[in-house]
């Protein structure tokens, strides 16, 4: 065990203790799923960290090798669990990217809109979760109100709450549906009063301030070196967005700030989350503002499912299509490509070869919850085993995407 | 859907013209092919270089591709914070995989290193703590190799698995919990 932090005793305080060993985890309900962590502990201050992962690792790689290209959208649902949408367009992006294809206009603003959706639905979690940990148990509880709110409208657009599986190759799976838009601009209309809400419960309450302003602090140059990307890197003062930066899908037609913090603690990685709802809220709004009438998916046979299905019944073509695609998937050229979205957590990346059948030869998932598990390393200042449960928080790795 | 191919090849070709394989771009994103021996040095050339600024690793993944020869392959996707810019570099590598570790140029390569060394049995040199990330200690053979059987091989906590034994693959870089 080398790769790990000393952290430096306070000056000025002999303590006459005994170092500890202590086993975090995996069942503590601060690491926010399985991850174990061994402490080495002087007293309470935390000498030596070692997190152990894998409790929860269901070879999602390996899996994929054996299964096709559509098949495959369920399991990367079961990556960051909070935002299944994020990572089933991600995936997408990598293959259309293979076969060198765009969705239609219309589904690319679907797909964007539900991203930012599970965007704030993961982003809402944090913004509960961090003060639960820290002992202040009530905003988890208003923050699960307005997830409710989403969770309602992914499941009228889907038909699943949590793992929706809606982007396919080459589009969404069906289109929204009737009411849609009145019930999220009633969202939209009363979702911006809730942050404030949740402001108001959280930017005064002094011994959260306590816990986490100052705690757990990261450098630009650390943070980079140790790859963190999405909210925790910019709360470190790096402005980079891959939204903005290399845009995919329309999220060039759309107009968001980029949102940065300079503290690099754990009150600025929570406070990003909090503004970035702001913006997704504007990019919501502006989806439904400028959603475009056309098909939600592309008209290619040979790689989408026939539109009307009632086909199916009656066009021996359709039923061909239909059969082919269910049964042998669709085959992708030979290549390979690696494709990175801006996911909640950071940047989610896939890097498929194809060796031109219709099953990925390798798939990999650059998980971002995975690198940024590891800024528990990187981290100076966080001396008290209290803080290390701040950090960790504040860090919010998703266990699912960690072990993948 | 747009990387910018902009990266200045000229810089890399001048400095490692000979020895290293230019694949060209790939959906959009250029392909490097380093020799093992090689991966440091050119690593933290492009880092620190004025022009190429590659000072983010996004990801490092090993890749098998029995049974052909090389077999196994080191990828690494890196992106230039400055310049906006991604490049992919790989190594070849023979069987069994042997590659010097990064972990000096970038520290998040750790974790990613000690996934390749999980999955595919890909030995870092140099790697401060090549233990296994996913598996547990002590687990034989290496589960993303494409000779590796999708149920695992039959042992008394798998019942279900292959017959046949596990490769004989001593997992060297075991350690004691502290």
């Amino acid at each position: 065990m080398t790769e790990v932090t000393e952290l430096a005793r306070p000056e000025g305080e002999a303590l006459n203790s005994k170092e500890v060993l202590l086993n975090l985890g995996p069942q503590h309900p601060s690491t926010h799923g399985v991850l174990r962590l061994v402490l080495e502990l002087d007293g309470e201050y935390v000498k030596r960290v070692d997190p152990h992962i894998g409790y929860l690792h269901r070879g999602t790689e390996k899996l994929a090798e054996s299964f096709t290209y559509t098949q495959i959208f369920p399991l990367t649902d079961r990556l960051d669990y909070l935002c299944p949408p994020s990572n089933n367009l991600a995936f997408a992006l990598a293959v259309e990217k293979l076969l060198g294809i765009k969705a239609p206009i219309r589904a690319q603003y679907i797909r964007v809109m539900m991203a930012e959706l599970a965007r704030i639905s993961g982003h809402l979690l944090i913004t509960g979760a961090l003060p639960m940990d820290l002992g202040a148990m009530t905003a988890l509880l208003y923050v699960m109100r307005e997830r409710e709110m989403i969770m309602d409208l992914l499941e009228m657009v889907t038909g699943a709450r949590m793992h929706t599986s809606f982007c396919r190759v080459g589009g969404v799976r069906e289109d929204l549906p009737d009411g849609f838009f009145p019930k999220i601009r009633e969202f939209c209309d009363i979702f911006p009063n809730r942050i404030r809400d949740y402001e108001r419960l959280l930017e005064d309450n002094r011994v959260f301030l306590k816990r986490t302003q100052g705690i757990g602090v990261l450098t630009a140059e650390d943070a980079i070196d140790l790859g963190l990307s999405g909210p925790n890197l910019r709360a470190s003062g790096v402005d980079w967005d891959i939204r903005r930066d290399e845009p995919y899908e329309i999220y060039d037609r759309l107009d968001f700030k980029v949102i940065t913090r300079a503290e690099g603690d754990c009150y600025a990685r929570w406070r990003c989350r909090v503004d970035e709802m702001r913006e997704s809220m504007r990019i919501i709004e502006q989806c439904i503002d400028q959603m475009p009438e056309g098909g939600f998916q592309i008209d290619m046979p040979t790689i989408a499912f026939p539109v009307d299905k009632e086909r199916v019944h009656c066009s021996m073509e359709a039923l061909i299509q239909h059969f082919d695609l269910s049964a042998y998937g669709f085959s992708v050229p030979k290549g390979e490509v690696y494709s990175a979205i801006e996911a909640p957590k950071g940047e989610l990346g896939f890097y498929i070869i194809s060796d031109g059948s219709p099953k990925p030869f390798r798939m990999k998932v650059r998980a971002p919850s995975f690198v940024n598990l590891q800024a528990v390393f990187g981290v100076t200042n966080a001396r008290y085993l209290a803080d290390m449960i701040a950090v960790l928080g504040s860090l919010d790795p998703v266990m699912a995407e960690v072990d993948k | 859907m747009s990387v910018e191919p902009s990266l200045n090849r000229a810089p890399i070709l001048e400095r490692f013209g000979e020895t290293i394989e230019d694949l060209g771009t790939a959906h959009d994103m250029d392909v490097f092919v380093v020799p093992p021996e090689k991966i440091v040095e050119f690593c933290r050339f492009l880092k620190d270089h004025p022009e190429l600024k590659f000072n983010f690793l996004s990801d490092i993944c090993g890749v098998d591709h029995y049974p052909e020869t090389p077999r196994f392959e080191a990828v690494y996707h890196l992106y230039s914070l400055p310049n906006r810019c991604r490049v992919r570099i790989k190594c070849r590598l023979g069987d069994p995989p042997e590659v010097p570790s990064v972990t000096g140029v970038w520290r998040t390569a750790n974790w990613h290193e000690r996934e390749a060394w999980d999955m595919y049995g890909i030995r870092f040199q140099g790697h401060p703590d090549l233990r296994r990330i996913y598996m547990w200690e002590g687990f034989e053979g290496f589960p993303q190799r494409k000779d590796f059987p999708l149920r695992g091989y039959k042992d008394k906590l798998n019942p279900f698995g292959a017959e046949g034994p596990p490769p004989t693959q001593p997992d060297l870089a075991t350690r004691d919990i502290p």
